[in-house]
């Protein structure tokens, strides 16, 4: 956990970095034409070392459309496994699936990501997990722009002493302030839509609060 | 790409036609090519004119109005699993009528070039979409037709939009039939029909309607003593049943049922007495569907078995308040027939919730309207505030009760969201536990208020010392309500800080008595006749009926009519706060309607000039009452 914190003062500084370059011409591109891949992993558990990806479910988001030719969803062959998180995410280890091998799930990852804004819930962690992944396979870090929802709903929050806020806000709170049908919660695919449609709703709320002029890449980057 | 999603989309259009006449691998084969479409409110999906997508559109969450013509009338709502932009799929034009996401909405976008082979191979497939988009309804098997006359232009023009809309409007006619045989008994029928909550109870032998019997009939035949309660069905039942066929327009079922002089229509499936009946239809149904009766209206509501139910209902409420106000109906008789609507909605979804739950209340509870709900001054859907009261308990029972009142409102929150209240961004919610206390809970919270005011606790009074009773007990409420007003006594200095915080809504003019204009956000240069003209009435209204510890008037032009009885050297000035009060409550009622939101925010560019005087008098009002309660309740004059 202690590791979590430290990778996300680091991203949190990377953030401003983008901020203060402000002459990064993508920021100024209408939040419309950008297309966002918002993402959500399944693991063992949550050790960046020895925690492995189980499942990787993604989907394109483009002017408010989701896809589904467009989107992926990919379970992943390991040979780690902890039989506590599957609690959780109910993959089972021999699930009889053609699994494909970890390097093969993160070519065709990347393939799908492509240079997409990369959106998640706690993407910190969704992020390295797939970094660690990478560097074990001796592939190149992801060097999208990422975006989190957990983070950005906090910005749609109204300034008010009478509303007590949580320091952190998980992706069930979403979907109940949201209404958005916690069916298929806890698989990899089912989250990123609840993240999808969690973040139109927040890119929503933000353009109201910006008022009527353009909403820009660089206007969910500001925060 | 088959996946979860994928998956979850198959599982929602397999319960909705023309998807239901395909097989689950079909269904999941298309599912695989959709696309998920979010729409912000009042954004358009198509417009009139333009070219036609490669897609048509299922409504998956929320709801879709298609509007045609110059005035833009809504010809038609889409809600769940309703299917829409259909033209592509049958005529090679573009479109004829806008579609508007009425609400926030998910539409499932079905390509057409995929759907195609399917619509052309399955015949029963083919002849709903050819029927829908001829109807020009959705959904032909539920909600019957739209009326012959658009089927006979089924390519061209949708009819004048001149008349009315619901002199074609489908009935909408219940399909759950409540059937006994010959021989059922009298009183066996009225003990099914009151299980069932229905009017009346059609006798059908081999699925066929040989006759109906009404309340009315008991009442005749067997109250009266005229027959015994174990008189058989066959005896007593109206026969032949008059029948009509599913296409039936509102004015058509009016005019069947004033002809024959019956309070029932059987509808059966080729509108004969030999084939299978399908439906019945009440006078009561007609009623509803002309949205015109409060009576019926609230009838409707307390029938209602699921939240969904009341959504309907709650456009119908919305119809009927813009039919007030054009017609000039007094607002304060207008503002009390939707209160109590409104009111009756919220019983019901609190009556559903507690059906929910596996065990009745453990002890007696209130459920309190805060802010404007709770003043009556309501009209259009805004968002929640309330908030919930239960009796005290022991203390080896608190956490248990309280779990148990969470809970509940947690239904009850989750049930108003889906009639259509916005949840309080605040949080100002009897499911949020700060909101949900005992009698000595809440108590030591509003003493906490009184007698240690700060900002934060003058804006938490304004809230909620405006608080109603919606559903509950009467005793709890009083008690608290009495408590407050002793406690108010006792503590004077707490007058100060109300009218310090009521002083605070911004001022509605400029040096120069222009109109102020919001200076930044998403209602930058509008005028918000909220904050600027309601609030700094409804706040004073408060301040100085507390000063007279006058209890249960939340009601703000109320307030200011008993004030005008309580002190008449400022009779006049009170009438005229309560007057203009109405006025602009009144005038944020038409905007709201006008725009389909809260009517917070007015376009000052759209006002007529005249409108704009009639604001700007009311603003003289406001002040002189500001001065005098910033007088009376100078902290000199207090202590």
């Amino acid at each position: 956990m202690n590791n979590f914190f430290k990778e996300s003062k680091t991203r949190i500084f990377d953030f401003f970095k983008i901020f203060e370059k402000s002459t990064d011409p993508t920021l100024l591109n209408r939040v419309d034409n950008t297309r966002f891949v918002v993402l959500d992993t399944e693991t063992t558990g949550f050790d960046f070392d020895n925690d492995r990806i189980l499942c990787i479910g993604a989907v394109s988001l483009l002017n408010g459309v989701i896809s589904i030719p467009d989107s992926f969803e990919i379970y992943i062959h390991q040979e780690y496994y902890d039989k506590n998180s599957a609690q959780i995410h109910g993959i089972l280890k021999d699930w009889v699936m053609d699994k494909p091998s970890e390097l093969e799930a993160l070519q065709q990852f990347l393939a799908f990501v492509s240079d997409s804004v990369i959106v998640a819930h706690h993407t910190i962690f969704d992020i390295t997990m797939i970094n660690k992944a990478l560097e074990r396979n001796g592939l190149p870090q992801l060097t999208n722009k990422t975006l989190d929802t957990a983070f950005l709903y906090k910005k749609t929050l109204i300034m008010s002493n009478l509303l007590e806020r949580k320091d952190k806000y998980a992706l069930d709170d979403l979907a109940d302030k949201f209404d958005i049908s916690k069916k298929d919660r806890h698989t990899a695919m089912g989250d990123a839509y609840i993240t999808a449609i969690a973040f139109l709703k927040i890119v929503k709320k933000l353009k109201g609060l910006k008022g009527k002029s353009e909403f820009t890449l660089g206007d969910l980057f500001k925060y | 790409m088959k996946n979860t999603i994928s998956h979850r989309v198959a599982d929602f259009l397999k319960n909705f036609p023309p998807f239901t006449f395909l097989n689950q691998k079909d269904i999941e084969i298309l599912s695989e090519q959709i696309s998920i479409i979010y729409k912000e409110k009042d954004s358009v999906i198509f417009a009139e004119n333009e070219e036609t997508h490669s897609s048509f559109y299922i409504v998956h969450k929320g709801a879709v109005a298609l509007k045609k013509g110059p005035k833009n009338e809504i010809l038609d709502m889409c809600d769940e699993g309703d299917i829409f932009g259909l033209r592509p799929l049958i005529a090679n034009e573009n479109y004829k009528m806008e579609a508007r996401a009425y609400e926030e909405t998910i539409l499932y976008a079905i390509p057409i070039a995929i759907f195609r082979p399917y619509a052309l191979e399955n015949e029963a497939v083919g002849n709903f979409l050819i029927q829908s988009f001829a109807a020009n309804t959705q959904n032909p098997y539920s909600k019957s037709h739209r009326g012959k006359l658009y089927g006979e232009n089924l390519n061209g023009d949708i009819l004048d939009t001149d008349s009315k809309l619901f002199d074609i409007q489908p009935v909408k006619y219940s399909k759950k039939i409540v059937t006994c045989s010959a021989t059922t008994t009298a009183q066996e029928m009225a003990e099914k029909m009151i299980k069932k909550k229905v009017g009346a109870i059609l006798v059908v032998e081999d699925k066929l309607p040989i006759g109906i019997i009404t309340d009315k009939d008991l009442r005749n035949k067997i109250v009266t003593g005229e027959y015994p309660i174990t008189t058989e069905a066959s005896v007593i039942m109206a026969s032949p049943v008059i029948t009509y066929p599913k296409k039936l327009t509102i004015t058509q079922a009016q005019i069947a049922l004033i002809k024959s002089n019956i309070s029932h229509l059987c509808i059966t499936k080729d509108g004969t007495p030999n084939s299978k009946a399908v439906g019945i239809l009440s006078k009561h149904d007609v009623m509803v569907s002309l949205g015109n009766n409060p009576s019926v209206l609230i009838k409707a509501i307390k029938r209602a078995k699921k939240y969904k139910d009341i959504k309907p209902i709650r456009i119908s409420i919305m119809q009927l308040l813009s039919g007030y106000l054009e017609q000039n109906i007094p607002i304060a008789l207008t503002s009390k027939i939707i209160t109590e609507l409104n009111d009756v909605c919220i019983q019901q979804v609190i009556e559903i919730s507690l059906k929910k739950m596996l065990t009745p209340p453990p002890v007696k509870f209130a459920w309190l309207a805060m802010g404007s709900q709770g003043r009556s001054e309501q009209l259009l859907q805004t968002d929640q505030d309330n908030a919930l009261l239960y009796e005290n308990v022991p203390d080896e029972l608190k956490e248990k009760t309280k779990k148990y009142f969470l809970e509940l409102a947690t239904h009850v929150n989750k049930g108003l969201f889906e009639i259509g209240y916005d949840y309080c961004p605040a949080e100002m919610m009897a499911s949020n536990p700060k909101w949900c206390l005992s009698l000595d809970e809440w108590k030591s919270l509003v003493h906490q208020w009184i007698t240690n005011t700060g900002k934060d606790e003058v804006l938490l009074s304004f809230i909620f010392f405006d608080y109603s009773l919606s559903y509950g007990d009467t005793e709890l409420t009083n008690e608290l309500s009495d408590y407050i007003l002793n406690d108010i006594k006792e503590n004077p200095v707490f007058y100060i800080h109300l009218v310090s915080g009521a002083l605070q809504s911004p001022s509605p003019t400029g040096f120069f008595r222009g109109f102020l204009l919001e200076q930044d956000g998403a209602n930058k240069d509008f005028f918000d006749i909220k904050r600027r003209a309601l609030m700094p009435l409804s706040d004073a209204a408060r301040v100085l009926i507390l000063s007279h510890a006058v209890k249960s008037i939340s009601n703000t032009p109320e307030r200011f009519d008993k004030l005008a009885e309580l002190e008449p050297h400022n009779r006049e000035l009170y009438l005229a706060c309560s007057y203009s009060y109405r006025a602009l409550l009144k005038f944020r009622t038409k905007q709201g309607l006008l725009h389909n939101d809260s009517g917070q925010y007015i376009a000052l560019g759209d006002l007529s000039k005249q409108e704009k005087i009639k604001l700007k008098s009311t603003f003289k009002t406001i002040k002189e009452l500001q001065e005098i309660i910033s007088i009376r309740f100078n902290s000199s004059n207090i202590l």
